[in-house]
């Protein structure tokens, strides 16, 4: 890459180059979905109307159990869908009014990716970041190159990049993907259950880094997750959904309540209270 | 880090025209009444400059107004195959689709036979209806193609199946029941064939269809970006700021359109689509920005190269070249299916 980009340094520099300023502000205010909500079918699921905010450097994340609305959440976030009622503003635009184009170069979303047709070599999938970025019918210049190998720089990939897509182990894969979305170069990150497939190093170190992406590179971050004590470490927020309905949004320690969990998701639970300020949630056998 | 420049597919594709290009030479050499390359050279020249009387006949025949207008037929059918394929391919995610394959170049000789039945003498209407009834296909194919919303890669396949030998058998009964028209030998609908077609002005017609073939090819080069990602995978495509929906509607008409185009003239020539864009993945990489062209111009070579064996192989007689293709292209089929099974 360095003949292509002119740059003779071997190292790339580790920082992406910053993301628009001032970093993106994200306000949900009363937003809600239906799904099927045709004029004579009733609708089949629902996310009540949902408020809460988050700032630039902050680490979000959405908890709930399964079927609670999490995704449909983030979709409405990523401006996929348009919420039925409220609104959803990054920096104060409506997301659901920006043209495509503009809404990939200010929100990226992470999603389990679909299986690959046909080989493809990592760098060349990190590139396709790049594409909000071009016209029509682009090819890649030395910049789109170099931010691309700043992004896998970032995620601690830069050895892959010659690797093929379908030899990556799952949390290798999963560095990739993040490295795509940074290449994007949004102000807003976010990830739909990216812990999935990890085992539990590989999501140690996933929210590490995400936790870094914040602080260090000053985006904001959103993460849909089943982690509940991964979040009270590394999250500034939590959103709380259950049953289409967000139940409460705080830090961890004012959301992690017991009784509340409990009710969420349905099995019995303490909740630890650390000297670190962050709580801990662990499982109680019934005997 | 290597991403692909407009220099290297002009390198590329400037070696395959080469390719191509000896492929014509060896395809106007052999023959029933063989030529040496030099008096090709010399009769192709004499031609170019317009000194007509110079050249003697029998060459002037053989090279201007048989080999030639069969090799240029051939260079435009094998180059639209090959490029609907690679659309195909991306537009339903599924490398073993092909025009042939899916059922959509039966639609479009059914469509073109119907188009003879009813409006024998207007122009243009054959290559129209070829058009029609291949868009009819694929939309049929795509809806039967789905399982539970999804577009189901064995579902779809099995409904291309399906559809074409539906359609086959629709042919098989036109063409029997009236068989007393001029509709062409049942060979050339169901196998395909390059020797059947003599139009009346050969220039302005081959101009005519080579125009349609640069428009829709066009059309799906220029989508060919979006192309990349979406073969990926759609939604992320969508996340990434590609307009999925308005993509998918152009490859789909021109892929039809290029479909339509190859059957009106030539009938159903099989796994060209498929073939080639599989050869030009493995060699030159999947990026569509490449692939579209290169598929381009090795569907021409290979249209042209399998012309050539069709009727030379068993000589005097012919071949009809649907059957070469089908010799190579099935193996191939079956390859790619019990990998991707695997």
């Amino acid at each position: 890459m360095s003949e292509i980009a002119g740059d003779t340094s071997p190292l790339l520099p580790s920082v992406m180059p910053s993301p628009r300023a001032p970093g993106a502000r994200l306000k949900v205010e009363q937003a809600s979905f239906a799904y099927a909500a045709t004029d004579r079918s009733a609708p089949k699921f629902t996310l009540g109307p949902t408020s809460f905010e988050a700032q630039q450097r902050e680490l979000v994340a959405i908890l709930g159990p399964n079927a609670s609305g999490k995704s449909t959440l983030l979709g409405l976030l990523a401006g996929l869908a348009r919420p039925l009622s409220g609104r959803i503003e990054v920096d104060g635009t409506e997301v659901s009014l920006l043209d495509l184009r503009t809404r990939a170069q200010r929100i990226a979303l992470v999603q389990q990716e679909s299986e690959l047709l046909f080989p493809l070599r990592v760098w060349e999938y990190v590139l396709q970041g790049r594409y909000p970025y071009g016209r029509r019918l682009r090819f890649e210049s030395s910049e789109d190159c170099l931010l691309a190998g700043n992004a896998l720089a970032q995620v601690g990939a830069d050895a892959l990049r010659d690797r093929w897509m379908d030899q990556l182990s799952g949390g290798e894969k999963q560095r990739v993907i993040l490295a795509r979305a940074l290449a994007q170069q949004p102000s807003l990150l976010l990830l739909d259950e990216p812990t999935q497939h990890l085992d539990i190093g590989g999501k140690v170190e996933l929210l590490r880094r995400l936790r870094k992406l914040a602080d260090d590179s000053r985006y904001t971050v959103l993460v849909v997750t089943h982690e509940l004590n991964l979040a009270a470490e590394f999250c500034d927020r939590i959103v709380l959904l259950h049953k289409g309905k967000c139940l409460r949004v705080g830090t961890p320690a004012e959301v992690y309540e017991r009784e509340l969990l409990e009710e969420v998701f349905e099995a019995p639970l303490e909740v630890e209270m650390r000297a670190s300020g962050r709580p801990r949630v662990i499982a109680r056998g019934n005997y | 880090m290597r991403p692909l420049t407009p220099r290297r597919i002009a390198w590329v594709c400037a070696g395959l025209f080469g390719v191509l290009f000896v492929a014509g030479v060896i395809s106007l050499r052999l023959g029933a009444y063989p030529i040496s390359v030099r008096d090709i050279v010399t009769t192709l020249f004499q031609g170019v400059i317009g000194r007509w009387d110079d050249m003697p006949g029998g060459l002037k025949s053989i090279v201007w107004e048989i080999r030639l207008p069969r090799i240029m037929l051939g260079i435009l059918v094998g180059a639209s195959l090959s490029t609907a394929g690679a659309g195909f391919q991306a537009l339903l995610r599924n490398p073993l689709a092909d025009p042939y394959v899916l059922g959509v170049s039966s639609g479009a000789a059914l469509g073109a036979i119907i188009s003879l039945i009813a409006a024998p003498h207007a122009p243009g209407a054959i290559q129209l209806a070829a058009f029609a009834g291949a868009a009819a296909t694929i939309a049929a194919v795509y809806f039967l193609g789905r399982r539970g919303g999804q577009l189901d890669s064995a579902t779809l396949l099995l409904a291309g199946i399906v559809a074409a030998s539906f359609l086959s058998a629709i042919i098989m009964f036109l063409m029997t029941t009236l068989s007393g028209r001029d509709l062409r030998g049942m060979a050339f609908w169901l196998m395909g064939d390059l020797g059947t077609i003599s139009p009346a002005n050969p220039v302005r017609w081959f101009e005519a269809l080579f125009a349609v073939f640069v428009i829709a090819a066009g059309a799906i080069y220029a989508t060919s970006s979006d192309l990349n990602l979406i073969l990926t995978g759609e939604q992320e495509a969508r996340h990434l700021g590609v307009n999925v929906n308005r993509v998918k509607l152009v490859v789909y008409v021109a892929a039809s359109v290029l479909t339509g185009l190859a059957v009106s003239v030539s009938g159903a020539i099989g796994y060209v689509g498929l073939l080639v864009p599989h050869l030009m993945r493995m060699m030159f990489g999947t990026d569509y920005r490449l692939l579209v062209p290169t598929s381009a111009l090795g569907g021409a070579i290979l249209v042209v190269l399998a012309d050539t064996l069709a009727r030379t192989i068993v000589s005097p007689t012919e071949l009809p070249v649907g059957a070469m293709t089908a010799i190579a292209g099935a193996p191939v089929f079956i390859y790619l299916m019990r990998r991707r099974v695997r």
